[in-house]
């Protein structure tokens, strides 16, 4: 045969290998045929086409790798058991650009899924190959490079602790300034993601410089690089007080504010728990938020969202007002309180409501004043069906019932206090009337309209045993009042009336 | 002789007299021993008694001046005391009062401020209304910022309809689909149609980068450049490629035409001489403009500003 006959049959190999990786590739971005591919194994078959000669071949089939090991699982565990991911990690360095990405691709798809897997990644020096791949010009390759780093970095500490060894984190502070908005998102989720773990990594990230360049992208017009920016800003700040100072140094904060009304839901919510983070260390950076109108934005927001969304807002409520009475007032100025209750009514999931009654407590447990607030709302008989309930879970029981404690031991307002007689259990209702026998001796016209409104008679038909706290303080209220009014509405009046008038002989 | 018998029984009566009295006295002896005892000692008792009564009533005039000198210096004592404890109540209850409404003022002032905490609330409260008047301005600066974009873009997706649907045009032979031949006037569509300039597709590359790898599109969504317009017939300058043909820029450090020209029409010289002679203004005016005349076939003349 001739030399054009045998290259022939060469080119029409390389051509049908071509066409197997692109149409593998092709059927893996859809969910349906990755079962089927799987069955028909395809994971040993593209195996060696990665060390095929042709460098499309090789890209396309990492690619095709890549998305199936996405997919499912399974597959990314295969791709780790057939030892694909050494030869990947070497050809990292050497090859070119768009293999680079495929490779990168490749890693972060198997090490999203779980721990181990991000660890067998870590433990075929996957991490030192990323990271030299961020020190790359190409912006593609830096993104999914720093993407595959995220994906590693979110499962545990000491994976992310591997990460920051590798020192990946000046590079990553360094891709934040790139002017590709995509290379800046990914940056700034993968150092999100290094950040939660602990203060140490955090502390890292800090040092390299990250907050300043954070901070000015706060006003970008792009709302996915906020979500990932406040994200990042509120991991740091979560985890001790010199951190959330350094984040509010960064003189975010009026400015951010701003993105409180942003379109985009997750940039909302991200504020918020950033906001939450900073303000729950102690009362000077409460001070700092609630100086610049931080209150109104956020109480503004709770009521423009809804279900899980509002969350954080609620909880930074909770937070600024458990500092000091100071910022409860400041709190309550702002009306939080008529928030709280619509978010309390509106809210169906239980731990939504749990802080919400947290909040609420944490408002009205510091002076009477506080108190009144919250009793006016009419928030104090929602509070006791919240306890009552059987259907509320134990959780929220417990924060119900803390909540109405605290808060019943401040309030002095009584006709917020009635409803309660009527339908509270005895815990409950011993702080009632408690509270009851602190107002009435005092106050005359409490007293009138006690004995109007049905109070009295109310008090009269608790039974309480002799001696206990409850009937001291039913003693207290009755020797409020005169004999015969007592004696007027003690239960079983009427028949002993009855009883006198027939043995009456009339003289 | 009878006074001897009576002597004699005498002597016995004596005798028995005698034995009888010595009986009685040995018989009283002890009677009269013992009441001679006690009257002697009745007797000593009595000096005794005397001897002490007297020395109790010198014993109780030195205790009753001892005591009374003791116990008014004691009382002297007591008043100093009484005094003092009497002056040092008295500055206590001055020094209370002053403490006392030291520490109110103090308290009032520097611990809980009333006062400051009524303004800090209020300022609250009005930085609070503030921030939401400029965040709703913010947001609705934001929002008509969105729908002019949006609006933008509407417009030249219609546009690049019309361009693409250039064939439904009516030319002059044939009424178009939009434009109805029944009376009524071209319809909208028409209008957009003919203002569209259409221009025969080129082969130039693409103007958007596709992606060779389609994996990086879920986080980097192109934000879409149909901003710009080409097909519109703009009134400024055209998309081509090859410059114009009639500008010719001139090389090297020639001076602009006219300023040549401009340098000796405003001879100094003239204007110095028509402010010095305003009646001859005509005359100099005339022999200003015969040299201008002359200048253009001869060599220039001598002129003060040439250097």
């Amino acid at each position: 045969m001739s030399q054009r006959q045998i290259i022939q049959v060469f080119e029409q190999y390389q051509k049908s290998r071509m066409q197997f990786v692109q149409t593998v590739a092709d059927l893996a971005s859809r969910q349906q045929n990755i079962e089927i591919l799987q069955n028909a194994g395809v994971m040993s078959l593209l195996r060696p086409l990665m060390l095929d000669v042709v460098p499309g071949v090789q890209q396309t089939a990492a690619l095709a790798l890549g998305r199936l090991a996405d997919h499912s699982d399974d597959l990314a565990e295969a791709v780790v058991k057939e030892d694909i991911l050494p030869h990947l990690v070497h050809s990292l360095a050497s090859q070119n650009r768009s293999y680079k990405k495929a490779a990168a691709f490749v890693l972060r798809a198997v090490a999203k899924h779980s721990p181990q897997l991000a660890q067998s990644v870590v433990a075929c020096g996957g991490v030192d190959a990323l990271v030299l791949c961020l020190e790359e010009f190409d912006p593609g390759v830096k993104e999914a490079a720093a993407w595959a780093l995220g994906y590693i970095a979110r499962h545990n500490a000491s994976l992310s602790q591997s990460v920051v060894d590798a020192g990946a984190v000046p590079l990553l502070v360094l891709c934040l300034l790139e002017p590709e908005m995509a290379l800046k998102r990914i940056a700034a989720s993968t150092l999100s993601d290094i950040c939660k773990h602990t203060p140490e990594l955090a502390q890292t990230v800090v040092e390299s410089g990250a907050i300043a360049h954070l901070a000015q992208m706060i006003l970008s017009p792009d709302a996915k690089l906020k979500r990932q920016v406040f994200s990042a800003l509120s991991q740091i700040s979560k985890h001790s007080v010199s951190l959330a100072e350094m984040v509010i140094e960064a003189e975010i904060f009026p400015a951010a504010m701003v993105c409180l009304r942003d379109q985009d839901e997750y940039v909302k919510k991200n504020i918020s728990t950033l906001m939450r983070e900073v303000v729950k260390h102690t009362p000077e950076l409460s001070q700092v938020i609630v100086n610049c109108g931080g209150m109104a934005a956020v109480i503004d927001y709770l009521g423009n969202c809804h279900g899980n969304l509002r969350l954080p807002g609620i909880m930074m409520l909770g937070y600024v007002a458990a500092h000091s009475e100071n910022l409860a007032m400041a709190v309550i100025l702002s009306k939080g309180v008529p928030q709280l209750s619509l978010c309390l009514s509106e809210e169906t999931e239980h731990h939504i409501k749990a802080a919400t009654v947290w909040s609420i407590g944490q408002i009205g447990r510091h002076t009477p004043e506080h108190a009144k607030a919250v009793a006016t709302a009419n928030l104090l008989p929602k509070l006791l069906q919240l306890y009552m309930d059987a259907g509320s879970s134990e959780d929220l029981q417990a924060k119900s019932k803390k909540a109405l404690k605290s808060i019943l031991q401040k309030c002095t307002y009584l006709p917020g206090l009635e409803p309660l007689l009527y339908d509270a259990p005895s815990n409950i209702l011993k702080h009632v009337v408690c509270q009851f026998s602190k107002v009435l001796p005092h106050d005359s016209k409490a007293r009138r309209l006690f004995v109007t409104s049905g109070g009295l008679k109310k008090v009269q038909e608790i039974e309480a045993e002799p001696g206990s706290v409850l009937q001291e303080h039913i003693n207290a209220i009755n020797s409020c009042f005169p004999e015969e009014i007592v004696r007027y509405y003690s239960p079983g009046y009427s028949e002993v009336l009855l009883e006198r008038l027939e043995n009456y002989q009339p003289a | 002789m009878a006074e001897l018998l009576r002597i004699e029984s005498e002597v016995e009566q004596f005798k028995t007299e005698l034995l009888y009295r010595h009986r009685q006295a040995e018989e009283n002896r002890l009677r009269e021993n013992q009441a001679a005892i006690q009257i002697q000692s009745w007797v000593r008792a009595c000096k005794v008694r005397a001897y002490l009564s007297h020395l109790h009533k010198k014993a109780i005039i030195i205790q009753k001046i001892w005591r009374g000198f003791t116990a008014r210096a004691h009382f002297r004592q007591m008043v100093k005391e009484a005094y003092f404890i009497m002056k040092m109540n008295f500055y206590e209850e001055m020094a209370v009062r002053i403490q006392r409404r030291w520490r109110g003022f103090f308290a009032r002032k520097f611990i809980h401020n009333f006062y400051a905490r009524k303004r800090y609330l209020e300022g609250v409260a009005a930085n609070n209304e503030l921030v939401r008047r400029e965040m709703d301005e913010i947001e609705e600066l934001q929002k008509r910022e969105r729908d002019c974009l949006k609006m933008v873009r509407e417009q030249t997706a219609k546009v690049y309809q019309a361009y693409r649907s250039h064939h439904l045009l009516s030319t002059k032979q044939c009424p178009g689909v939009l434009n109805p031949s029944f009376g009524s006037a071209p319809q909208e569509r028409e209008q957009l149609l003919r203002q569209v300039k259409y221009q025969p597709p080129t082969r130039l590359a693409p103007r958007r980068k596709t992606c060779v790898l389609s994996m990086s599109d879920p986080a980097a969504p192109s934000f879409p450049e149909s901003l710009e317009s080409p097909w519109i017939k703009t009134n400024g300058t055209s998309s081509s490629i090859l410059p114009p043909i009639g500008s010719k820029k001139q090389q090297g450090l020639l001076r602009e035409p006219g300023e040549v020209w401009e340098q000796r029409v405003n001879c100094p010289d003239l204007t110095l001489r028509l402010q010095t002679s305003y009646i001859k203004l005509h005359r100099t005016l005339r022999s200003g403009s015969m040299l201008y005349h002359q200048d253009l076939s001869q060599p220039m003349p001598r002129n003060t500003f040439r250097r």
